[in-house]
């Protein structure tokens, strides 16, 4: 703890180098987000990933801004490879490449916040009622869970999003909407081991309502499933987004998302393959750095399963 | 185990059921595919027309009475009812497609369980070695994936390496040749040949997250004390890895991976788009593009029924895997 050193350097808990580490405990108390941080800055490809995920987020929505073209300007040299003038090239009507793939950055991740935030919102607490519950109240609710997993999320939102026209508000709700039911599920696995315990026990004693006691005490002890799904579900959302725009029924022009452009790219891969590829690599970064945030956040809130040697 | 089957069965229609309500209520919610139909014709069709086309399709009723009328012809008589276009059958059009579907998820599941269990039991027994970190970054990376865009990459590479070699190893478009070849043994290899790179792309990405899985739930295991036992008793290696490890590493994977069956349908419909398969997918997305309602809920009740099938199989694989559980 090199700041503590930095800030206090007056206090005479700082151990000197002439004195054995095994006397006074002098070390400062960590608490849980302290560790937490700590054991994610441990995992380098998490935090390569944080920093390239942020420069993407930046980019997507301060870079339209900034750079000289909007992503519906037609005034570049129409079906052009990559210049310096337009790193990304141009398509046939003479949109710039670059600002395009800007847009459908931002819509995509537009859609993949919302996402996460509906299907946090939903399903943290939906499964931590369900589990302090239990009983029939609990079977019955994972009954609305299982029911919507047995549906194919692309399919329905597939058909509801052709139907409802592909805005990317109406792609958010479906998915948020739709989405929620592995968060209840891993949140409701969690609380049902917490509800047995002694602090859980106490508040119903002292009277707390089953609301009471799902915000205040069961959802903080389960923030790191939370947090670690929650992630995940952010790429995942891009992912099905991309899908649902490939498939003509995400979010429709003259507004693009990546994988509408992929979508129009697709007949001319061999001949304009940079119209088909920068936007494809763009998902992939998003997804992959997601992931591995993801993943880092998971070995961060559960370090049971990472440095264990055998 | 068949009383359970059984009774599992029983419990899973009302899910079905709740499942083609939520569906069907959702879908009619969004657009009115009548109006849809003739929108733009020019001269605009007269309103008797308009009445009896509704009429066909069941659309002038209330929305409880046009779905319980569509539930109970499907109970009783096991159709879908009528599809948007007249000269469409879609019973006999879904059971046509439905075998080239079900050929492309089966072969890709079973290609993705096989390379996810070799990969994540390796991954776990060798962890932090070269063949961990490598087998991990190419799991994050299919996974990062969109199913269209590996697709479209290998159909991409199948068309350049067939140009490269000067044959037609293998093909891009269809699920089998328009004109098939004589004999059954051509024609079972026109088949595979057509199926190798859809499968491949499907399998890719669900391998990526089920390896991931294996790894973890191997890892759990291998630092477990009975396996210390096993291995302290002497047993070979190899005897631990399979016969103790291995077994109980299976059963949280064969709920992950029947939790991933309706997501494999949806992937499915964009391998199936990009290969231009005349599968399931190229009929979900036709209907979904036409608003054809009876069409769409007529996949999805398909699709939901194979993932509960799915699920329960994956039920029946616990008692087998795991001793302790018994069903009654």
């Amino acid at each position: 703890m090199a700041d503590t050193a930095a800030r206090t350097p007056a206090t005479p808990t700082i151990p000197s180098p002439r004195r054995p580490a095994d006397g006074e405990f002098t070390i400062r108390e960590r608490s849980q987000w302290v560790q937490v941080l700590r054991r994610f800055l441990r995992h380098r490809a998490a935090v390569v990933s944080l920093f390239v995920f942020i420069f993407l987020v930046v980019l997507a929505f301060v870079g339209p801004t900034l750079w000289k073209y909007s992503y519906t300007d037609i005034s570049s040299p129409g079906g052009s490879p990559p210049t310096l003038n337009n790193p990304f090239g141009t398509d046939n009507i003479g949109h710039d490449n670059f600002a395009r793939v800007l847009r459908g950055m931002q819509q995509s991740l537009k859609v993949g916040f919302s996402v996460m935030i509906l299907a946090t919102g939903i399903g943290a607490p939906y499964g931590a009622i369900s589990g302090l519950l239990g009983g029939r109240v609990d079977t019955l609710m994972m009954r609305v869970c299982d029911t919507l997993l047995v549906i194919p999320l692309l399919a329905i939102a597939a058909a509801i999003g052709s139907g409802a026209g592909g805005t990317i508000v109406v792609v958010s709700l479906v998915l948020g909407l739709l989405g929620w039911a592995v968060m209840a599920r891993i949140v409701r696995g969690v609380t049902l081991s917490l509800r047995e315990q002694e602090f859980i026990e106490a508040a119903r004693a002292m009277g707390a309502s089953t609301l009471w006691i799902v915000f205040r005490h069961v959802l903080p002890n389960v923030v790191g499933a939370i947090i670690v799904q929650a992630t995940l579900d952010i790429a995942v959302a891009v992912l099905v987004e991309s899908a649902l725009s490939f498939l003509g029924v995400g979010i429709q022009p003259p507004d693009t998302s990546l994988g509408a452009l992929t979508n129009l790219a697709r007949p001319s891969v061999d001949t304009q393959w940079w119209l088909f590829y920068a936007p494809g690599v763009m998902i992939i970064l998003i997804a992959l750095t997601i992931n591995f945030i993801g993943d880092g956040l998971r070995d961060a809130f559960d370090p049971r399963q990472t440095r264990q040697r055998r | 185990m068949f009383a359970y089957t059984i009774r599992r069965l029983l419990a899973a229609i009302p899910i079905l059921i709740a499942a083609t309500f939520i569906v069907f209520w959702l879908v009619s919610l969004t657009v009115d595919p009548v109006t849809e139909e003739f929108a733009g014709l020019n001269p605009p069709p007269p309103q008797q027309t308009i009445d009896l086309e509704r009429h066909r399709l069941n659309l002038d009723q209330g929305f409880f009475v046009q779905y319980f009328d569509w539930l109970r012809n499907l109970v009783t008589h096991g159709t879908f009812g009528p599809a948007l276009n007249p000269a469409t059958d879609i019973n006999s059009e879904l059971y046509h497609r439905l075998g080239v579907t079900m050929r492309l998820i089966v072969s890709a599941m079973v290609l993705a369980l096989v390379l996810a269990i070799i990969t994540g039991v390796l991954s776990a027994y060798r962890q932090y070695t070269r063949f961990d970190y490598t087998a991990t970054f190419f799991g994050f990376l299919f996974l990062a994936m969109p199913t269209f865009w590996i697709a479209q990459l290998l159909k991409t590479g199948g068309i350049t390496f067939n140009e490269a070699i000067g044959t037609r190893l293998f093909f891009t478009i269809g699920e089998t040749s328009d004109i098939p070849p004589d004999g059954w043994w051509n024609q079972f290899l026109d088949v595979v040949g057509h199926m190798i790179l859809p499968t491949l792309s499907l399998a890719l990405i669900t391998y990526a997250a089920w390896s991931r899985f294996q790894r973890a739930a191997m890892l759990d295991v291998l630092n477990s004390d009975y396996i210390r036992l096993a291995r302290a008793k002497g047993l070979k290696p190899r005897q631990v890895l399979v016969k103790h490890a291995l077994r109980t590493a299976l059963i949280p994977m064969t709920t992950a991976s029947a939790l991933t069956i309706a997501t494999i349908f949806g992937g499915a419909v964009i391998t199936e788009t990009v290969f231009q398969w005349q599968g399931m997918g190229k009929f979900l997305v036709q209907s979904v593009l036409t608003h054809d309602r009876n069409a769409t809920m007529a996949w999805l009740v398909v699709a939901g029924t194979f993932v509960i099938v799915g699920n329960l199989i994956a039920d029946l694989l616990y008692a087998v895997l795991d001793p302790r559980i018994r069903y009654g």
